[in-house]
């Protein structure tokens, strides 16, 4: 097997990936890095993020707003040191990326312009119309480019991380190109793999989210943490699950059930605000798990709207007129005529909650650092944790940043401290074994199962039991159903045997990662027995800081169901009190 | 809800088993909503899990699934099988090596990508600390729509120059080295002059236009292409015909 040396490794090409690789870049040109990722980093999935970047810029705000705002937003199980480090980093991270060219929106003077979004108490969401995630993606892969410290290794998928003597030590790929695998001997590995939405049928996330970064440091022995808490974003087109940005509301979007009324108010965050004139953190800029939860409710009370694809309601957004909406949500628009075929200068549009966004994620500390020696994560694939048990939006676009760059530094420390690579005969143990594991799954004969066959399995057992609302019973029978598919993923046989671009392969290994996620979030789900945040649970519908002020960790078994274990909460300053997006807040 | 039974034929080439493309027919029941990719994902996941191809998003803004469909350039997120008549024929795009079925080797691109050098070579360095550059809207609208470019390689696919000369750096590559030289807070323009206004440059475009027609997200390259000749003919003048005038 062809061996490539490095100093860092970094999984991943979307944009925590991206920034990691250029902190490193810039704080020592001598670095050698090894960006790998299994699609060209502009195709990651940063780039379908539409609304913006949380940062406090305008003499209005202050930190501790952004702060309070975050922490209240997650319900209390963020961790206040890593929310105080995203806050204090993020206006300097947005600059950055003003320095590096990205298109931010401009006030007529010339500075940048931010906007209202959901759950936040002051305009603080920097955007590039509603493409932001596409401009910061394309900002921060141009600006790569220049970096000749910089390798990468394009359309290459990580199967597995070598770990040896409890130091991770690189990592083997296949080069889908070829179909060869590929040893990367690094003296430190970071994962920026992105989310794990595709475990779900309807969802806003491109087909590459499989969990695939996650999986790698899972099976590596390291915690995936507060698992059970995925985010459902309100709006997203019923036919195809399609985002529609939460800027549609922050600019002034009102949400109606089918007799015309905007419900949110029968459900704590009235009383009802005058139209086209949103108010923060009320009716419509109310957090996405709560509003997503009013919808659930609208829908038994039968008070949603019927379409073809299922129970919904209506974003309105005719009476921001057509220049707001062509200068501002230009993309919804056009997403809106093209695939529901309604343009909302003129009609309301269909849209009900979709899967968006793992709160959950590798293990880390503040620092982007995994509990496995020489392994870091950030972006989505990470929980540091600053999203708690409900992220608010436009806070991701800013994690990225803050964690990339934090991950960068902290591998190059980790690097001058004097990490070595393995001897070379142990990670030639290890690459083989690696390699011999893909060898077995595509040389096998005489399975019965399939990947299609498994994969639409889990996603309908996930979409019944570990959607809006859960409750033990489903919960226990998706992680039976869940232990089965694992069982019988054994037994999957390719089709194609091939070696160029084997995406039968490639969908196979997916699955595997996306099986692992999946599990560890309906585990965790079924040992968190209260309601918070985005984890609501029938059965208990109380929030219980008594015995549940903890992050889980889901600690992972090759042949049974992980084990699921706690980590106290760090609070520094806010206590754990009420959510209030009633009207009535101050 | 309504649904039809559509053929798609779609290009098959594996190096490892077949010594040439051909063309394999699929019949696929379709619901009216769908795009070329559902249908492809529908083979892929009930008929034949051996096709392969790129896609992610599904909203047109990845870049990943660009085809020819029916011989047009085509993202298949955003061609509606509504919009099709008899036999949908989809093959890779046009004017890129085939790596497998519908997965083309876009190399060439990303290697011209790098030469252009697209990203801000500041006209004046600045710290974090200082804030960031004041760019009016005005400003900002000069460039902007250049930024758009999602890379989806379709204005290559269409480019008749690029198929007859490959060297040509061609639609996408220069419409982003435009987009930073526009830029207000950019002063790397004539860093970048020596690649797109080279003999391989702007210059191969003979303003067939093809490149903007197929633009899935609307941008003009080939506007740009035209703006970056003006300019590096006026660039010409000054340098030769009036050194006087040259700062």
């Amino acid at each position: 097997m062809e061996t490539l040396q490095t100093d860092v490794a970094i999984i991943g090409a979307g944009g925590a990936g991206l920034r990691a690789a250029i902190a490193l870049a810039e704080a020592d040109p001598k670095l050698r890095i090894a960006l790998i990722s299994k699609v060209y980093p502009m195709r990651s999935h940063t780039c379908a993020a539409e609304g913006g970047a949380a940062g406090v810029i305008k003499p209005d705000d202050s930190l501790e707003h952004h702060f309070n705002d975050t922490v209240g937003g997650g319900d209390w199980l963020c961790d206040q040191d890593a929310v105080d480090y995203l806050v204090q980093e993020a206006p300097k991270e947005l600059i950055q990326l003003e320095h590096w060219g990205c298109p931010w929106n401009r006030e007529p003077n010339g500075s940048v312009a931010v906007r209202p979004f959901g759950g936040m108490k002051k305009q603080r969401t920097w955007f590039a119309a509603d493409k932001s995630g596409f401009h910061i993606l394309h900002t921060l892969f141009q600006t790569s480019l220049q970096f000749a410290s910089i390798q990468r290794f394009d359309e290459y998928y990580a199967t597995e991380l070598l770990v040896d003597e409890g130091r991770c030590v690189g990592l083997v790929a296949i080069e889908m190109r070829s179909g060869q695998m590929r040893r990367f001997d690094a003296r430190a590995v970071i994962i920026a793999g992105g989310g794990a939405g595709r475990m779900f049928p309807f969802t806003t996330n491109g087909a590459i989210k499989t969990g695939d970064g996650m999986a790698l440091a899972y099976r590596a022995g390291v915690p995936l943490k507060d698992m059970e808490f995925v985010q459902y974003h309100p709006t997203g087109l019923p036919s195809t699950g399609t985002l529609l940005t939460e800027a549609c509301r922050g600019e002034g979007g009102v949400l109606l059930n089918k007799n015309g009324r905007r419900f949110l108010q029968d459900y704590g965050m009235g009383p009802e605000t005058p139209l086209g004139k949103p108010v923060f953190k009320t009716m419509e800029l109310g957090p996405r798990d709560r509003v997503s939860q009013a919808f659930w409710h609208e829908q038994k009370k039968g008070n949603a709207v019927p379409t073809q694809w299922g129970d919904s309601m209506l974003l309105d957004m005719r009476h921001l007129g057509e220049k707001t909406i062509n200068e501002r949500l230009p993309l919804v628009r056009d997403m809106s005529i093209s695939y529901m075929g309604v343009d909302p200068v003129t009609d309301p549009v269909p849209v009900r909650p979709v899967v968006h966004y793992m709160m959950g994620g590798i293990h880390t500390d503040i620092k982007a650092a995994t509990p496995l020696s020489g392994l870091f994560a950030a972006g989505e694939c990470a929980c540091v944790s600053i999203n708690g048990a409900n992220r608010l939006g436009s806070n991701s676009l800013t994690e990225i940043l803050v964690f990339g760059h934090r991950a960068g530094q902290s591998a190059m420390e980790y690097v001058q401290s004097g990490a070595r690579p393995a001897a070379d005969a142990a990670a030639a143990a290890l690459g083989a074994a690696a390699q011999g594991r893909v060898r077995e799954l595509m040389r096998r004969s005489g399975g019965t199962e399939t990947v299609a066959g498994l994969r639409k399995e889990m996603m309908h057992t996930m979409e019944q039991n570990a959607g809006i609302y859960r409750s033990h019973e489903g919960l226990a029978e998706a992680c039976a159903k869940l232990a089965d598919l694992r069982r019988r993923y054994r037994g999957i046989e390719l089709h194609d045997k091939t070696n160029v671009y084997n995406t039968d392969l490639l969908q196979a290994l997916e699955l595997g990662s996306m099986l692992d996620c999946a599990e560890a979030v309906t585990q965790s789900g079924l040992a968190r027995k209260e309601s918070r945040g985005a984890h609501q649970r029938l059965d208990f519908t109380e929030r219980d800081d008594k015995n549940y002020l903890r992050h889980s960790l889901a600690v992972y078994h090759p042949a049974q169901a992980p084990r699921v274990e706690y980590l106290d909460v760090v609070i520094t300053r806010s206590q754990p009190g009420v959510r209030d997006y009633s009207g009535g807040h101050e | 809800m309504g649904e039809r039974q559509i053929e798609l034929e779609v290009l098959r080439y594996n190096p490892e088993t077949d010594s040439e493309p051909r063309f394999q027919r699929y019949s696929v029941t379709c619901r009216e909503e769908w795009v070329v990719l559902d249908a492809l994902n529908h083979i892929k996941e009930t008929v034949d899990p051996t096709l392969s191809y790129r896609w992610s998003c599904h909203m047109a803004v990845c870049g990943s699934c660009g085809m020819m469909i029916n011989g047009e350039p085509k993202l298949a997120c955003k061609s509606f099988i509504r919009n099709y008549e008899g036999v949908i024929r989809v093959e890779p795009l046009r004017h890129f090596p085939v790596e497998r079925d519908l997965v083309t080797v876009i190399d060439d691109f990303m290697d011209k990508l790098k030469r252009v050098r697209p990203y801000i070579i500041p006209k004046q360095a600045k710290a974090i600390s200082e804030g960031e550059y004041l760019q009016t809207p005005a400003e900002l609208k000069k460039f902007k729509q250049y930024t758009l470019c999602i890379n989806c390689m379709l204005c290559y696919a269409a480019c008749p120059e690029y198929g007859l000369i490959p060297k040509y750096i061609g639609p996408a590559a220069i419409a982003l080295a435009h987009r930073y030289n526009q830029d207000s807070r950019d002063g790397g323009r004539d860093q970048r002059q020596e690649e797109i206004a080279a003999t391989e440059g702007v210059w191969e475009c003979s303003f067939v236009g093809a490149c903007s027609d197929v633009c899935p997200e609307h941008v003009d390259p080939a506007g740009a292409i035209q703006q970056v000749k003006i300019k590096s003919t006026l660039d010409w003048y000054t340098e030769h015909l009036m050194p006087w005038l040259k700062k």
